[in-house]
């Protein structure tokens, strides 16, 4: 074990940054998408719902169908990776903030409007710090999510450490194999720490 | 001649899907400085009444008019934040202070700093709570009654000429009501706003209107001071509300009350 580390550490190392800047990327596109989605939603109840059952109904294809659909339309790497997993996270976002919206007190959205706060005055004055931790929690997921399926990213040509898992695999090499879901648990189980940290804070 | 604070003229308010009218070809005027109550049970429009007077909801047919402005050419944020606006849950933001809560619409309204602080302290102080005790605390951290003041607090920051209250002592204790009744009467007479006060409580209605609108059915079946509301009842409806008034005083008659 050790002595792959001193062999191949360097790679290890690479395809750990490679899955990072994947999971950078695509929770920075996602959140922008995500947020311009949801306050169309707040506008029109009828668009949110239709949104969130569009992306809900795209979630339930299995990721490496979705890969495969797409290679003859934006080709392998990674730029497919992200489309793939910003449409993915479309929907654990938008049904964590629009739920978390809607379910701020009607009565003190009432009194915000009834004041003389603009819609956007409402949602950003009252709506969204009401409901951090809705919004925090689907944020949560999608990074979760977006760690897991960007494993299965490598398939298509994304690197990351998935490459380093589906080599062991091809190779029936163990020291891989194992590296590599360790590597992608570990990120995954430490980031989701992290994570449960800054939500206990918001939650205080 | 007194201003004319309030006018409705014939106005009409259905919801979608309702068959029937929630506010049905309504007409009164309110004057500058009077203290109406809005009597009625509950679906019988008087919350609905209310909500279009600060464009909440908008009438299907009719003019609304407040101060010789017909409100539907105005923008509905710019009608609000000339109006105070108490509800019975109270409404206050959880995650923000007491004087984060009282400086919503100063803040909006882009006032300097300063002269928000001021407003905060002198507010607190009109409504009976300490400013150094409570600026800084959080709603949750309230009583009922003393969120309700606060509420109160927040309505009156920019001094706006007509307040509409929806059953805002709804959920505090008789106590605690009293007090708040005896307070917002004090108010009223110092501030000479125009109040219109939502309520089902026939006591508090008349306790508290100089005069009383009483509704039935989204229409208004009397509009009148609460002495001749008694005396002269105008349909069987406002008869029988009054004589429920009095059975139920009936139960206090002959009870000394110990000491």
């Amino acid at each position: 074990m050790i002595q792959f580390l001193s062999v191949y550490g360097e790679k290890l190392i690479i395809a750990l940054l490679e899955h990072i800047e994947l999971l950078a990327i695509t929770l920075v596109i996602s959140l922008v998408f995500a947020a311009a989605l949801t306050v169309l939603a707040v506008y029109s109840h009828r668009t949110g719902s239709f949104l969130v059952h569009l992306f809900s109904a795209i979630y339930s294809i299995p990721s490496l169908a979705l890969f495969a659909i797409l290679i003859p339309v934006t080709g392998l790497g990674m730029p497919t990776a992200i489309l793939v997993l910003v449409v993915y996270n479309q929907y654990l976002l938008l049904r964590n903030f629009i739920a978390g919206i809607n379910e701020v007190d009607p009565a003190i959205v009432d009194a915000a409007t009834g004041m003389g706060m603009t819609r956007m005055q409402v949602l950003k004055n009252v709506q969204l710090p009401l409901s951090r931790r809705a919004i925090f929690t689907g944020i949560q997921l999608a990074v979760i999510s977006t760690i897991g399926i960007g494993t299965i990213a490598a398939l298509i040509n994304a690197g990351g450490l998935g490459d380093v898992l589906f080599d062991g695999l091809r190779t029936m090499n163990t020291y891989k194999i194992v590296w590599g879901s360790a590597l992608s648990a570990g990120l995954a189980i430490g980031v989701n720490a992290a994570l449960n940290k800054v939500q206990r804070r918001l939650a205080s | 001649m007194a201003t004319e604070a309030i006018v409705f003229n014939d106005v009409s308010k259905k919801f979608n899907k309702a068959g029937y009218y929630a506010v049905d070809h309504v007409s009164f005027t309110v004057n500058e400085g009077e203290f109406i109550t809005i009597l009625g049970s509950s679906g019988c429009g008087k919350t609905t009444l209310l909500k279009m007077v600060n464009r909440l909801y908008e009438p299907d047919s009719g003019r609304i008019i407040l101060f010789g402005e017909d409100i539907s050419t105005v923008d509905p944020v710019i009608v609000r934040r000339r109006i105070g606006y108490v509800i019975q849950n109270i409404g206050l933001f959880p995650h923000m202070t007491i004087a984060d809560n009282i400086a919503s619409v100063p803040r909006l309204l882009k006032w300097d700093k300063d002269k928000t602080e001021a407003r905060i302290d002198e507010l607190l102080l009109m409504v009976g709570l300490e400013p150094a005790e409570f600026r800084r605390r959080f709603p949750s951290q309230l009583s009922g009654g003393q969120q309700q003041r606060v509420g109160l607090a927040r309505a009156l920051a920019t001094s706006p000429k007509i307040m509409l209250m929806d059953e805002p002592f709804g959920a505090v204790d008789a106590i605690t009501r009293t007090s708040l009744q005896d307070e917002l009467l004090r108010l009223h007479g110092d501030l000479k706003k125009t109040f219109l006060f939502v309520t089902h409580d026939i006591n508090e209605a008349f306790k508290l209107g100089g005069r009383t609108i009483i509704m039935n059915e989204g229409r208004i079946c009397q509009f009148d001071t609460p002495q001749q509301i008694i005396r002269h009842p105008a349909d069987d409806f406002v008869r029988s509300l009054v004589q429920s008034a009095v059975t139920q005083e009936k139960f206090w008659e002959g009870i000394e009350i110990g000491e």
